[in-house]
């Protein structure tokens, strides 16, 4: 389903994940790069990129986190979740990463590397380019 | 979501800055959750208290904050990074202690209740049945929702000051009535509360919002904790349903197959160079226990013990400190095994303890092994 959490207009790369993140001890908060060997991003870096996972999950604590790496300009460009969780939503929301959440279909079809325009004063959120 | 009048005024910023981003946090949060309106709460309880996870950019904000923002609910907080009455016996740099001061004195003026422990439904009386709360820390907001008959949702650090500032909490997810439609059935027999650490992990990955538990025999208060803890940090569940649930429920064994998979994922190392308890901090009772447990026994290597301020107080009027320390613990209030600063890597290679929540964290953040083991089976192999 289609919400808008935090509204916004950003333009850039999709990085997706079909693991979910727990901010907090995942993320190198000075490098933006994935620092959990479980994970499978581990190594990517998340600067920069629309960063499409299906939820954040672990301590609430991570809000910080996505606070923090905005403030060490090592945040991605805009978040995209099939369901947002309350320690992700909140954080963006502080951090002013814009944040929505799609439809699980529109979740399978975005990939990794598609160049995407995220716009949530438009009617289709997102623009694929 | 619907917002009355009041409410529409201060998210356009007619109430101050302070007001204008609470609420703006408390509108993204209750769109994140389907929430219909905001509803007054009665406690809340915060996290992002740690220097070490909150970081400059935590402390910098709480310290502009601080000037204009009130709480203007009862609110407690979590852990910080160490205790001021022994943080010299740890490497720990002034830069770390002044941070960490700076975000206590942030919070305190405030005025949140310096609690500084991540187990409030221990230390603090529990409101009547139903009751409203906001609760951050992970696992004390599943033992709010599970055992102590109070409702809140899994906030986040943002959402629960938010909510400590303007009194109210979208009205949404668990503080509705809520039909899991998971249950686990616990197959194994004689947990420990390694085990129940274990099926909390388990329970906290396969569940949503909440999960039935079947199977589950008397538990003691060390077994509810780590089972509470081993859910907050797998997941985003928060609370437990004891029962089978309805018919429609799929069913999920916790046998002994998928038990090893968490113990293998948790479990790096066969032996640790220090012994950490409390991730939750132990309260009285385990304290108690921890005592009667050691009595005529000494660690034979390091174990940090970590406990709220007033179960330390209240445990030096009885004597269990004295004791504890005799048997070789040191023993740290305000702090917790959960993201410690006082644990690093590069003076430790691995960590016994017998907390799921804190294994997590151990390995994850700090980077060091870990070797997981029971209570008692601690106490037999590493005291004599």
């Amino acid at each position: 389903m289609n919400k808008i959490l935090v509204s916004g207009k950003v333009e850039g790369t999709v990085l997706k994940s079909n693991d979910s993140i727990n901010f907090l001890g995942t993320v190198d908060k000075k490098t933006g790069i994935i620092s959990d060997k479980n994970h499978s991003l581990f190594e990517k870096v998340i600067k920069n990129t629309i960063l499409v996972f299906p939820t954040g999950i672990g301590s609430s604590v991570g809000a910080y986190t996505i606070y923090s790496i905005k403030s060490n300009n090592t945040a991605p460009l805009a978040m995209i979740c099939k369901k947002a969780d309350l320690t992700v939503a909140t954080g963006c929301a502080l951090a002013n990463i814009p944040l929505i959440t799609i439809s699980d279909e529109e979740f399978l079809s975005i990939k990794t590397g598609m160049k995407i325009l995220l716009d949530t004063d438009s009617s289709t959120l997102i623009d694929y380019q | 979501m619907e917002l009355i009048r009041e409410e529409e005024s201060a998210l356009k910023g007619e109430q101050g800055e302070i007001m204008q981003m609470a609420y703006r946090i408390l509108v993204a949060t209750g769109e994140a959750t389907d929430a219909e309106k905001l509803i007054p709460i009665e406690w809340a309880h915060l996290s992002g208290v740690n220097y070490n996870t909150i970081g400059d950019a935590g402390e910098e904000f709480l310290s502009s904050i601080s000037k204009d923002a009130r709480v203007t609910v009862k609110t407690t907080l979590n852990p910080m990074g160490f205790d001021i009455d022994n943080v010299s016996n740890y490497k720990l740099d002034e830069n770390f202690i002044s941070k960490q001061l700076s975000i206590r004195n942030s919070y305190e003026t405030m005025g949140v209740i310096p609690s500084f422990s991540c187990i409030p439904y221990e230390i603090f009386d529990i409101p009547k049945n139903g009751t409203q709360v906001a609760f951050a820390e992970s696992n004390a907001a599943i033992h709010a929702n599970s055992y102590d008959n109070l409702k809140t949702n899994k906030e986040s650090a943002f959402s629960a000051l938010a909510s400590a500032i303007i009194g109210k909490s979208p009205y949404s997810s668990l503080r509705k009535e809520d039909t899991p439609n998971i249950t686990i059935q616990m197959k194994i027999k004689n947990p420990n509360e390694l085990t129940y650490g274990m099926l909390g992990f388990y329970a906290g990955k396969v569940g949503d919002t909440s999960v039935n538990i079947s199977g589950l025999g008397e538990m003691d208060q060390r077994q509810c904790k780590a089972m509470c803890g081993g859910m907050g940090t797998s997941g985003t569940c928060a609370k437990f349903i004891f029962g089978e649930g309805d018919s429609n429920t799929e069913k999920i064994d916790f046998d002994e197959k998928e038990m090893q998979t968490v113990h293998d994922e948790l479990n790096t190392a066969e032996k640790g160079d220090l012994i950490t308890l409390g991730s939750p901090q132990l309260g009285l009772d385990e304290i108690s226990d921890l005592t009667a447990k050691l009595k005529g026994r000494s660690f034979q290597k390091r174990c940090m013990v970590f406990l709220p301020r007033t179960v330390k107080e209240q445990a030096q009027k009885i004597g269990y400190i004295t004791e504890l320390e005799r048997a070789g613990c040191e023993i740290l209030s305000d702090c917790c095994t959960c993201l410690t600063p006082l644990i690093c890597k590069d003076d430790v290679d691995a960590v016994t303890t017998n907390s799921i929540k804190g294994a997590f964290y151990l390995k994850n953040s700090n980077g060091v092994d870990v070797n997981l083991k029971s209570l008692t089976q601690i106490v037999e192999d590493e005291t004599r």
